[in-house]
């Protein structure tokens, strides 16, 4: 059976760049991830590439770099968009059509401010129909699973504290300051039970990869470097009472995760390292239990006894998160990709996880969207 | 010269006024798989996948259970804040989200899930259409122990 690798993976700064059209972040992100994968625009064969605030981005992309004329394909699947065009890049290798495919997922934000708002229509609901702020959807959805395990606000507040040191090791995070405990709970509270240091930061961003067939990976001799996609798996939410009312992130991240274990073959406890989508503190812990890192109820445990710190048997979130990186919404799934190819290849730096084989990304875009990749060393 | 009153209309999809302008919640239940929806108008079941022809409207209960709530002290600008964001289960569904008003305070206690709640109707925060319209909404308040 042949693989598919990552060849080539890049995260630009994210941080703020008004002054940089979404086409010019992402075409620094895509020039070196070409670099590091030892090819020129020329040998790409088709991109796919997502936005989700600027349209045709990967035409963007290539006005800047190279116009050749290839099939790009643009996608727009919130928070799961980056990772979306890895999953398109590697079904499309595995059919057989292409050999070397670029992936690239930009986001502009800033001066966005809060993200979610009601759906459009006669008057404003917001402050009517609840709050569809995503502070307050993903705190409803954290209230939900703490009634449900005992998690504290002080559990949520520990895994800022937790990624924000991290982030202190990562010069590519937009926030690199340790947060204490209190500092994290003394912020400006935004939707109780999450404080400001609780949520993720509007960012530019940009992030690329390079996907290849195993052949090519081969005849140019680039395995030294190659990240193999051992699974790679997508899902939607299954129907749920509560849902879309309440949006259920933790449904399609269970059965993205199962189907990822099931087509890599390889338990819970293979999975050295996780860059997982902390959008919101909070949803850390639920997604320990969603990727089986723990037991049902055992979140609170896994953040308790420092099980996820960067020392700890299951590293989740070396990078820093999203929390610290910032989350510059269609980068966000390569840039988790690019935390565990950095490993992987023993790249990290300070924050290295020691003798890292497997890694897992994950994303989950609200609406709603989990994707899900297992990744080795080749 | 008069002055045309217009009748509020109903916020959402799931609020229905009698002709006396009385509003009650609408809902609708799939006959096949019991799965329930505070809408009004579905195409389909999303569970079952059964048709329109199985689908039913029914007039669900006001009473229900606080699912999950938070406490809003951010939000958009000319929102005025705090409020509480509540997602309730209606009694015998659906599950609907909306505010939870007239609470002791705003502390995490005055959230907490499983408390009962009932909806009330109101109109809805003053807020007119650009034809200077009005709307009715539901509200969550507590029902006392």
């Amino acid at each position: 059976m042949s693989d598919i690798y990552i060849v080539g993976i890049h995260m630009i700064d994210f941080g703020r760049y008004p002054n940089r059209t979404p086409g010019q972040l992402g075409a620094q992100a895509a020039l070196e991830a070409l670099d590091e994968a030892d090819i020129g625009i020329k040998d790409v064969q088709a991109v796919f590439s997502g936005s989700n605030y600027t349209t045709m981005i990967g035409q963007k992309v290539l006005q800047q770099i190279g116009q050749t004329g290839v099939q790009i394909i643009n996608l727009v699947n919130a928070c799961s968009t980056g990772a979306s065009a890895v999953r398109m890049a590697y079904t499309a290798i595995k059919a057989g059509e292409f050999d070397t495919v670029l992936c690239v997922g930009v986001e502009q934000m800033t001066g966005l401010g809060m993200l979610g708002g009601a759906v459009p229509g006669a008057i404003p609901t917001e402050g009517i129909l609840g709050s569809a702020t995503m502070p307050a959807v993903f705190g409803e959805s954290g209230i939900e699973y703490a009634a449900r395990t005992g998690a504290t606000q002080a559990d949520f507040a520990q895994v800022a504290v937790k990624n924000h040191y991290n982030a202190t090791m990562n010069p590519k995070a937009f926030l690199r300051k340790e947060t204490p405990l209190d500092m994290v709970l003394e912020a400006e509270t935004i939707a109780w039970p999450l404080t400001k240091l609780m949520c993720s930061v509007n960012v530019d961003g940009a992030a690329a990869a390079v996907v290849m067939s195993e052949e090519q990976v081969k005849r140019r001799g680039l395995m030294d470097r190659a990240i193999r996609i051992r699974g790679s798996a997508m899902a939607s939410a299954p129907w749920q009472e509560r849902d879309p009312i309440m949006h259920d992130v933790n449904g399609p991240t269970r059965l993205a995760a199962q189907k990822a274990y099931a087509m890599a073959g390889v338990d819970p406890k293979d999975i050295d390292l996780v860059e997982l989508h902390d959008c919101f503190a909070s949803v850390e812990l639920q997604h320990y239990e969603n990727l089986s890192l723990c037991g049902e109820g055992e979140g609170v445990k896994l953040i308790r006894d420092g099980s996820t710190e960067l020392t700890g048997s299951i590293p989740v979130n070396a990078s820093g998160g999203l929390l610290s990186k910032g989350h510059p919404i269609a980068a966000t799934g390569i840039a988790n990709m690019y935390e565990i190819a950095l490993h992987l290849r023993g790249q990290a730096g300070e924050r290295q996880i020691k003798g890292a084989k497997i890694g897992m990304t994950h994303v989950v875009g609200l609406g709603t969207s989990a994707a899900v990749h297992i990744l080795e060393k080749a | 010269m008069s002055v045309v009153t217009q009748a509020p209309k109903p916020a959402f999809p799931f609020i229905i006024l009698d002709a006396g302008g009385q509003p009650s919640l609408i809902a609708q239940k799939c006959t096949a798989c019991g799965a329930t929806y505070a809408d009004s108008e579905r195409v389909a079941c999303g569970r079952c996948g059964g048709r329109a022809d199985v689908l039913e409207s029914f007039v669900p209960a006001t009473e229900g259970t606080l699912h999950s709530a938070v406490i809003v002290r951010r939000g958009f600008p000319g929102v005025d804040v705090p409020f509480i964001s509540a997602v309730v289960d209606l009694d015998g569904g659906p599950t609907i989200k909306g505010t939870l008003r007239n609470t002791a305070g705003f502390d995490p206690e005055h959230a907490a899930p499983g408390q009962r709640v009932r909806v009330r109707f109101d109109d809805a925060l003053g807020r007119k259409d650009k034809a200077g319209g009005g709307y009715i909404a539901h509200y969550f308040e507590p029902i006392p122990a």
